[in-house]
């Protein structure tokens, strides 16, 4: 038997490889890291162009098609998601490179690399996943790999977020692997191709708001947020930005994908799924206002944010749907790569000034200027000012529901947006007043080769706004959103 | 009440049970446990919905489920039980 070397297995067994030498060979770990996450990144390349020639790639593994086998699948939304937490989790190494390389973060050092390449692992497994009960198993995967990068730096509060965390992973979990064992039990099939068509029973409906909750628990969508601001708050810089850039979207990508193959439940509930959206944005926005710590601040923002994606996915009902899940994508994208860059500046602006008191930060003499431009960057990606990827992500949200007359979910974006413009200038006055302290200006900037990493995805974010018809055609190959493929 | 109801009831009250206690106690060993009852009960749901009447066999499948959830939960308990014994140490140390 040959063994078949494809871009789609590569892209999950390198980094679980990559992993498991980082683990054993900790002095080399850093080394390991970025040639396994190069590696990865040329699978996804390549997995890339081929979707762009042949439309989407099926691998069934072994031989073993479903539904006796697992197939893994890749189309223009997998790739799309690779492709981000490929870029997104390079430019994170490299920050992490800087951020941990003082002698005291020799044992952050040492587990930072296996945990994250663990992580990688999952969700690149996520992402290619075509069965219900492989997405429970990686999504697991993510889970323990998540926790450990939680509570990394091991301080007390990060140690209590992460048990936290912990408690509601396992709870979101076992909610999941109910509702799947129930959609077994109904339909003996746990591959998405066999799901396709079902009649949409209430027992079925059931066993889907099972799934549904426990993912919202994992993705952290109002009101089972409660785990994710001290979580993110309190992790280290690097693991706040893959947590918050992409851990989080794995779930995400898990209750698109359900909606892609599962039947329509009802109006009713889509629209209960946007409210509890519409109430992240509200209450994210507002608890963002009040914030005292800078990571506290951008934590509570990414609870509003996820808010936002359910928004748009329930922006216009039924009839919306198969536009809906495009504005749902971008977002997703776009939050990825603007959060991850505001996390690694606002570690940056904590190193530098020694503190994220977000009162404080213009009283110090030291002006982490690049970091902090960085930060406004990222701010008007997420807050959605044109060219940037947020803009094109809200209008397309807000095109399909005034289109479908749900004047509603206009409403909520544009209060979210209000919101989110409010709370970050509450950051801005800080970085732009000069006259609370006199030391002299350009004395020390605090630049730094760090800032590099960070100001890259923020540019990012801004430029691909401009690349947003190409991507937006990508996302669609392979993928007849709402047609069985 | 057939057997497979009651059986079923069992498994959805255990799982109740195990809610419960996973968000109201207090005490941190108190929610592992109380997860590790819920998990108990999603289980038992799960093995009864496999079951058929004789001379019918199980389906086997949700079996396998069941034994993958198990083994997760072993490792998530361990992390979990990991993370409460550092926050005790840490602590200690900051009372001392």
């Amino acid at each position: 038997m040959s063994v078949d070397l494809s871009p789609i297995t590569l892209a999950i067994f390198v980094p679980l490889f990559g992993a498991i030498m980082a683990f054993l060979l900790p002095r080399a770990a850093s080394v390991i890291g970025l040639a396994t996450l190069a590696l990865t990144t040329g699978a996804v390349i390549w997995l890339a162009r081929a979707v762009l020639t042949g439309g989407a790639v099926v691998l069934p593994l072994g031989g073993w098609g479903a539904p006796l086998g697992i197939d893994l699948r890749a189309d223009g939304l997998s790739v799309a998601m690779l492709g981000l937490t490929c870029a997104v989790g390079f430019l994170v190494s490299v920050a992490a490179l800087d951020s941990l390389k003082g002698a005291q973060q020799a044992r952050q050092r040492q587990y930072f690399w296996p945990l994250w390449l663990l992580l990688l692992t999952g969700m690149n497994g996520v992402y290619l996943g075509t069965d219900i009960f492989n997405l429970y198993v990686m999504i697991e995967v993510i889970a323990l790999a998540a926790v450990g990068l939680t509570v990394l730096s091991g301080s007390r509060a990060a140690v209590q977020a992460g048990l936290e965390y912990m408690y509601a992973s396992i709870l979101g979990a076992l909610l999941f692997l109910m509702g799947v064992g129930f959609i077994y039990l109904q339909l003996g099939r746990l591959d998405f191709a066999g799901l396709t068509g079902a009649e949409p029973t209430g027992a079925l409906i059931a066993a889907l708001a099972l799934m549904f909750v426990g993912l919202a628990l994992k993705t952290a969508l109002f009101p089972l947020h409660f785990w994710l601001p001290a979580a993110h708050a309190n992790a280290t810089a690097p693991a706040s930005a893959l947590l918050s850039g992409l851990v989080v979207k794995a779930a995400l990508y898990i209750v698109l994908r359900l909606a892609q193959y599962m039947p329509f439940p009802s109006e009713t509930l889509l629209t209960l799924v946007g409210l509890m959206g519409a109430g992240a944005v509200i209450w994210g926005g507002i608890q963002a206002l009040r914030a005292e710590r800078l990571k506290l601040l951008v934590a509570w923002s990414t609870v509003a944010q996820i808010g936002l994606i359910f928004v748009a996915f329930a922006r216009a009902g039924e009839v919306g749907l198969p536009e809906s899940w495009k504005a749902a994508a971008l977002l997703i994208l776009a939050h990825g790569i603007a959060k991850a860059a505001m996390f690694l500046a606002a570690g940056r602006i904590k190193d530098e000034i020694g503190h994220d008191v977000i009162r404080d930060l213009d009283r110090s003499p030291i002006r982490p200027t690049l970091a902090q431009f960085t930060f406004a960057l990222a701010a008007i990606s997420l807050i959605g000012l044109p060219p940037s990827l947020g803009f094109i992500g809200k209008w397309s949200l807000m095109e399909g529901a005034m289109a479908a007359g749900y004047w509603h979910w206009v409403a909520v974006t544009m209060a979210g947006t209000l919101m989110s413009v409010a709370y970050f200038s509450r950051v801005f006055a800080g970085f732009l007043r000069f006259d609370r302290v006199r030391a002299p200006v350009g004395e020390h900037q605090g630049w730094a080769l760090a800032d590099a990493a960070p100001l890259t995805l923020a540019l990012a974010a801004i430029g691909l706004g401009l690349l947003a018809a190409p991507i937006l055609g990508f996302i669609e190959i392979g993928y007849p959103f709402g047609v069985a493929p | 009440m057939t057997p497979d109801l009651i059986y079923g009831l069992t498994g959805i009250a255990v799982f109740g049970i195990g809610l419960v206690g996973a968000l109201c106690a207090l005490d941190r060993l108190r929610r592992v446990l109380a997860l590790k009852l819920c998990s108990v009960g999603a289980g038992f749901l799960l093995v009864v919905g496999a079951w058929r009447a004789p001379p019918g066999v199980p389906d086997p499948v949700p079996h396998a489920l069941v034994i993958t959830g198990i083994v997760v939960m072993v490792s998530a308990t361990a992390v979990a039980l990991a993370l409460i014994r550092r926050l005790q140490t840490l602590e200690a140390e900051d009372e001392r």
